[in-house]
């Protein structure tokens, strides 16, 4: 096998079982396109959290701003928001199918694009902030989102908004939004694998390794952070449009800016995968996600203890991940190509050293 | 935008209702204040930012709930939660943070989110998402012709506030242990080397810190109210406080506790009460972004 094929072969085995698995698991489909969103909060995570060593604790903001700004588009080009929002519980608005579909392209379109001028916003402020204190500020960003939406009125504040209905019967909804988000999460698989293979990804790993000397050999690594969080909102964006659509209600507190449900797996799935790769972040939201839909309803009302626990175990007992792991084990399969040319080199300019004393 | 001019009027026709705000912003300020010292002793000694924090008032809170609930007094509850939340913080110090202290921030971070989630589901699940308050039956004064009133519970809430943070900064100054911890925060290679039992000095500051995170709570359930899910607006308000303040300045944190405590009086009130938990963490950016605009004039990064 040459090396291309080997590197096309597990975006082969994605795209067959993303395709299949609707088919296949007719019942779970809204479950394995939840994996599909989980696999995408993943990867934009450790665009910042892995490649670029910045921990964001409130990537979700874009989420939620994506959704929002979706479902304002989409009332906005034929009824008057304010009006939509506060007639919602009294009145029943139709949306022809025409209007809907047209409605939630220039929503998803312009969700990306709110999502990424938002992210420039907020990347001018606070990418002055390093290690915690951005952790910190980021949450601080996701908590205010969260607490604005909920008290205004005219996006109908923390009672939330009802979508427009989709215009088809429930199965084609289904697969209509499963296929959606699944071409969304493979899209991104496919535009990291790229990304990080260019000078751009090795901007990013500069800046993870040391932003000081990264800045002194003259890269502008506030564009670079800027423009890594542009990337990752993008996604998460479109991911929150076609999500609010999906659900079919967005409201602020745990569906559009949820700090501690999503915005957490992001980062559980990510230590628990291994930072800083293309692939832990997709092996740790698979696994993640299984444990979670399948252990879930057991635990009456322990699960979200449960999380916490995962948490600090995670980080406390098994911060390399799973990958990582991996690559301390057997790296001679695992580790980043790099990695593995650069020892044996290191080896050899050490050894003369170790003789001569 | 209608009511904000409003209450702005409200106040400029009535200014004795700045005084009733700003003695129950100073009242509230002290436990502000308090938690943000011990939040502030542990980031200067341990370098741990400890995100828990608000959880340990509420886990104090609640105890001190409960025990009014079995008719005990519930001023009993301020020393009962200074010493469940010493033994709490030395169970989550041995468990959990002693094992993240030598690693980056980001993982003592997230290490005490995970704590903080434990505890606020625990409390939830325990007690119910309601809002819960203890009652000590004392009298609310009425002054100003009953424009301003003031409950004698806050005046004896910022009193056991005041006389706990004497009492921690006495035992700083003098004991034998705090001279040891001073010593540690310099430089704890040194301090090792000079005989400190640096593991032992960790330990202390943080069941120190979670016990007065306990009689915080204590006080906070005395003069406020808690809720589970609370913690978290009571950890980002300590980490305004200590930011703004800089963790190595005392008499700084205690100023910016005050503050906060006004601030946020005046703020509910010219804003509308739902607006208060916004209000908190737009400041908390505002801190930052003032923080890195300052940082950036030396060329630094906030870190």
């Amino acid at each position: 096998m040459t090396l291309a094929s080997r590197q096309a072969l597990p975006y082969l085995l994605i795209l067959i079982a993303g395709v299949a698995a609707p088919f296949l698991f007719r019942d779970y489909s809204n479950e394995i396109a939840v994996l599909w969103l989980m696999i995408l909060f993943a990867s934009t995570w450790d665009i910042l959290g892995g490649q670029m060593g910045y921990n964001s604790l409130g990537n979700i903001f874009f989420f939620g701003a994506g959704m929002y700004i979706c479902a304002v588009v989409q009332i906005g080009l034929y009824y008057d928001v304010g009006m939509y929002t506060s007639g919602a519980r009294t009145t029943h608005i139709v949306f022809t199918t025409a209007q809907y579909f047209t409605g939630f392209a220039v929503g998803t379109v312009a969700a990306g694009i709110g999502a990424a001028l938002l992210a420039f916003v907020a990347g001018w402020i606070l990418f002055g902030l390093r290690g915690p204190y951005f952790a910190i500020g980021t949450l601080g960003l996701a908590i205010a989102a969260a607490e604005l939406f909920a008290s205004w009125e005219w996006v109908g504040a923390a009672s939330g908004i009802s979508m427009p209905v989709f215009p088809y019967g429930p199965n084609t909804q289904k697969i209509f939004f499963y296929f959606l988000l699944f071409a969304l999460a493979f899209l991104l698989l496919v535009f990291l694998r790229w990304l990080y293979s260019t000078n751009f990804g090795l901007a990013l790993n500069a800046i993870r390794d040391d932003e000081e000397k990264a800045e002194a050999m003259g890269l502008h690594t506030r564009r670079y952070k800027r423009t890594a969080w542009a990337i990752s909102a993008v996604f998460l964006g479109v991911a929150g449009a076609v999500f609010g659509n999906m659900t079919g209600f967005i409201e602020p507190r745990d569906i559009a800016f949820p700090t501690t449900t999503f915005n957490l797996y992001m980062v559980v799935m990510v230590l628990l995968g291994g930072k800083g790769t293309l692939w832990g972040p997709v092996i740790g939201a698979v696994i993640f996600h299984t444990i979670k839909e399948v252990t879930w309803t057991y635990f009456l009302g322990w699960q979200f203890i449960a999380l916490g626990l995962l948490i600090v175990v995670t980080i406390v007992y098994f911060q390399q991940g799973i990958v990582g792991w991996l690559a301390e084990k057997y790296p001679r399969l695992f580790a980043p190509r790099a990695r593995r040319e650069e020892e044996p080199a290191l080896k050899g300019a050490l050894a003369p050293q170790e003789g001569a004393e | 935008m209608d009511h904000i001019l409003e209450n702005i009027s409200i106040l400029t026709a009535a200014p004795v209702l700045n005084l009733g705000l700003l003695i129950d912003g100073v009242l509230i300020g002290s436990i502000f204040a308090l938690a943000a010292y011990g939040l502030a002793l542990v980031w200067g000694v341990m370098n741990v930012k400890n995100l828990a924090q608000g959880d340990f008032i509420m886990l104090g809170g609640y105890l001190t709930w409960s025990l009014g609930r079995h008719h005990i007094d519930p001023l009993l509850g301020v020393p009962a939660a200074f010493v469940m939340l010493w033994c709490i913080g030395w169970v989550a110090y041995r468990l959990v943070v002693s094992k993240v202290i030598t690693r980056d921030l980001f993982t003592s971070l997230l290490a005490t989110f995970g704590i903080a989630i434990v505890i606020q589901q625990s409390l939830n699940l325990a007690f119910g998402p309601d809002t819960q308050s203890a009652h000590s039956g004392l009298p609310t004064l009425q002054l100003a012709g009953g424009l301003v009133s003031v409950s004698v519970t806050r005046i004896l809430g910022f009193c056991l506030a005041v006389l706990l943070a004497i009492a921690v900064i006495i035992f700083m100054k003098n004991s034998r242990m705090g001279q040891a911890i001073r010593a540690t925060a310099q430089d704890a290679r040194a301090a090792r080397v000079l005989g400190i039992d640096t593991e032992k000095v960790y330990s202390f500051t943080f069941c120190l810190n979670a016990a007065i995170c306990g009689a915080a709570g204590a006080l906070v359930a005395l003069v406020w109210n808690v809720q589970p899910f609370l913690g978290t607006t009571y950890s980002i308000r300590l980490f305004v406080i200590v930011t703004a303040a800089g963790f190595g300045n005392l008499p700084a944190v205690i100023a910016a506790g005050f503050g906060m405590g006004v601030f946020e009086q005046f703020g509910g009130f010219l804003l509308g009460a739902e607006f208060q938990q916004a209000l908190i963490v737009i400041l908390l950016l505002g801190v930052l972004t003032y923080r890195q605009w300052q940082y950036l004039r030396v060329r630094q990064a906030v870190q």
